[in-house]
């Protein structure tokens, strides 16, 4: 009993160290030197004359009224700090959610309070500062829910939320003073046909993808010889740049329309929404096929014996043992597909095919940054939520598959 | 009965079974031993067609087991497998309900038979029934296997290699399992393996497969006294011959009348047993009590050496 005294107290001189001992968390020291540099090194806003022209950068200090700059300067402080020590997974994420709201509001703010009034051409952006801020309080929340290991529901209830909290702020017109509103209340109407017209795009060359591409890919697991051939070819359409492809694809499309009846009032022909749906869809079959393939390989040999053993037909074999199996990681596929299509619809606006990509070439086209916003954050936001409800889905699919496997 | 007539399996004009003809007796098991690529696998999977015979035919019945859709037959057909091959994303009822559903019983009827097989392999119905297979120890994932395969109530029962993947202990238990269950159902039971210690235990008769033919099938006694080849002879083991012809039959049929002391052996035991309480505890002769525990008389060592003799 006496041994232990020694070795209690040469502990407490180790992990004492007069008392004071902070232990610092890896991620959060990231996370505080970019809060570090997006609030004190780097401007939050940048104010225009007019919608083309160079700006001015603003600190936060310049960029809004004093109170609610020292306010947010003091969040900025106090978040940094809960990111940096090794606090409970939901102190931090309550930190981030708390700095990120805090952001957009004080950047709505900022949006209102460098608007010169009565002023229509002067506009108001985020800044470096602002995005590397909110890049860095993005992780933060990432990082807590990562560590809070939420249920699968759990995190698409997260993505409501802020999906509901962004709308509320759009809503409530917090955000109109900022250049990106003001291009889109120019907009408004063209802003969602060309929404629709992204999301058709990329949700429909997607189901098509799945239409054909599972039952090839059922068929390149069941037909060895085909296997290779299949996958070689999908990969070589993978490779030819999109613009290229587009530029392969007008003269197919074009004689379609011009010698099938009925083809040109389909709407096919050489440029426009046809080909870019053509492309989206080729470059979705290799994903899609190469999940299948791999997903049903996956399925436990043993099973697939016994399940014929037992009685089943080769329907029922498929439909009820290795597609529930195969299934997480053909949903993987899926889930790439879908994140891929959203960011490679964009691209569709070069022939014609609509999309947010109208937004992103026009901005370009007249140096608008933001109106290259206005097609961007869009872009990324659908992704991001395809992402998460695809992750959330392949997770409750795979839970007692991937139990059983490991067993 | 199973009547295997002139079966034969050709791969690329390579003969695996090669006219294999056997006769099996209804209600008995018979175990098919051989060496890794002798065709004992290949024989037993041409019973229920997972292989198809290149010539021959096999008789179920009288009934030639082409008459039917193969995944037909194989409802009718228990099949186990070595490492169970349990369906991992069903529970342990959904899995052993399986055959049941695909034949169209009631919900009623399926749920009754899930319980009677779970009570039987000793897995308590609302414990085990709603869990999934790896949530299950390897011996009990084995019994759902081998309950699954009997759930539809098959005249028949195929095992490939079913306890292969079993350490020692739980290889014993589950083959007692096997004995009971077959005294219980009256099933046909055709088990193939390569632990020649497995094909003495559970055996009514032994079907020695080398190189895609049958070369000796009898009862286990006949082929430790006259085996066929010298390929049956090595596969049974020099050594170990006197020791599984005492393994084949129960201490009850060595009883002799007079009188012993010390510790009594059931009757149900093996010769084998025996011989080796005898050994052990220094004693010329063992009591022998019925399974109630009546006394039979006893049974000598030098009985025991006799019958361990090479028959004359």
């Amino acid at each position: 009993m006496g041994r232990t005294l020694p070795s209690v107290r040469l502990f407490d001189r180790v992990g004492g160290r007069g008392g004071l001992r902070i232990r610092l968390d890896k991620l959060g020291i990231v996370i505080a030197l970019l809060a570090a540099y997006g609030g004190l090194g780097a401007s939050f806003a940048v104010s225009k004359p007019n919608r083309i022209v160079q700006g001015q950068a603003k600190p936060i200090l310049d960029a809004l009224p004093s109170w609610a700059a020292w306010a947010l300067m003091a969040l900025l402080f106090v978040a940094a700090v809960a990111a940096l020590l090794r606090t409970a997974a939901w102190i931090k994420l309550l930190a981030a959610a708390a700095t990120l709201l805090a952001l957009a509001l004080a950047m709505g703010l900022a949006g209102h309070f460098l608007t010169p009034p009565g002023n229509t051409y002067a506009r108001v952006s985020p800044a470096s500062g602002f995005w590397i801020l909110l890049l860095a309080f993005a992780l933060l929340a990432a990082d807590a829910i990562t560590r809070l290991k939420p249920p699968p529901w759990m995190r698409v209830l997260f993505l409501i939320l802020a999906a509901a909290g962004v709308g509320g702020l759009l809503v409530s017109g917090s955000w109109d003073g900022l250049s990106m509103m003001k291009e889109y209340a120019g907009r408004a109407d063209v802003f969602w046909v060309e929404a629709g017209k992204h999301v058709t795009l990329a949700l429909g060359s997607l189901v098509a993808a799945v239409a054909i591409g599972l039952p090839l890919g059922i068929l390149c697991h069941r037909v060895e010889p085909l296997r290779a051939s299949v996958l070689n070819t999908l990969n070589l359409i993978q490779t030819i740049p999109s613009i290229a492809l587009f530029g392969i694809l007008i003269a197919p499309l074009g004689w379609i329309a011009v010698t099938v009846p009925g083809a040109a009032a389909l709407g096919i022909r050489g440029i426009g929404a046809a080909p870019a749906f053509v492309a989206l869809f080729l470059y979705s079959l290799l994903p899609v096929v190469a999940n299948t393939v791999i997903g049903l390989s996956g399925v436990p040999k043993d099973a697939v014996d016994a399940a014929r053993g037992i009685g089943m037909t080769n329907r029922q074999r498929l439909l009820k043992i290795e597609f529930p199996l195969a299934l997480p990681v053909i949903l993987t596929g899926i889930r790439i597909v879908l994140v891929q299509n959203i960011g490679l619809a964009t691209i569709a606006a070069l022939i014609g095919g609509g999309g947010f990509g109208v937004f992103v070439f026009q901005g370009i086209g007249q140096t608008a940054m933001d109106l290259v916003l206005l097609g961007a954050v869009p872009t990324v936001a659908l992704s991001f939520a395809a992402a998460v409800i695809l992750d959330a889905l392949i997770e409750l699919n795979s839970r007692a598959v991937n139990g059983a496997r490991s067993a | 009965m199973i009547e295997i007539d002139a079966i034969t399996k050709q791969y690329d004009g390579v003969a695996v079974v090669d006219n294999v003809s056997m006769v099996i007796e209804p209600r008995t098991i018979t175990v098919v031993v051989g060496t890794s690529g002798s065709g004992k696998t290949t024989l037993l999977r041409m019973i229920n067609r997972l292989v198809e015979a290149s010539s021959g035919a096999i008789r179920l019945d009288g009934e030639d087991n082409r008459s039917i859709a193969g995944y037909e037959l194989r409802r009718r057909i228990g099949y186990a497998i070595q490492g169970h091959g349990l369906f991992p994303h069903r529970t342990v009822a959904q899995n052993i309900a399986t055959v049941p559903s695909l034949l169209g019983w009631e919900r009623r009827r399926i749920d009754l038979k899930v319980a009677e097989l779970l009570t039987l392999f000793q897995l308590e119905p609302e414990v085990y029934g709603p869990r999934y297979p790896h949530e299950l120890s390897g011996g009990q994932q084995q019994r759902v296997g081998v309950a699954r395969a009997l759930a539809a109530e098959p005249n028949v029962l195929l095992m490939d290699e079913p306890f292969g993947a079993l350490d020692p202990i739980i290889r014993a238990k589950a083959q007692e399992d096997l004995l009971a269950i077959q005294k219980h159902f009256g099933t046909t039971i055709v088990l193939v393996t390569h632990d020649m210690n497995e094909a003495f235990h559970l055996a009514n008769k032994i079907a020695v497969m080398d190189q895609g033919k049958v070369v000796q099938y009898g009862p286990p006694a006949e082929l430790v006294q006259m085996p066929a080849t010298s390929f049956v002879e090595t596969l049974i083991g020099d050594a170990e011959r006197p020791f599984r012809l005492l393994s084949i039959s129960t201490a009850g049929t060595a009883a002799e009348p007079g009188e012993a002391s010390g510790e009594p052996i059931r009757e149900d035991r093996t010769q084998q047993e025996a011989l080796a309480d005898l050994l052990w505890s220094g004693r010329r002769a063992l009591p022998v009590v019925s399974v109630t525990g009546t006394p039979m008389g006893r049974v000598t060592l030098d009985a025991l050496l006799k019958r361990a003799a090479r028959p004359l």
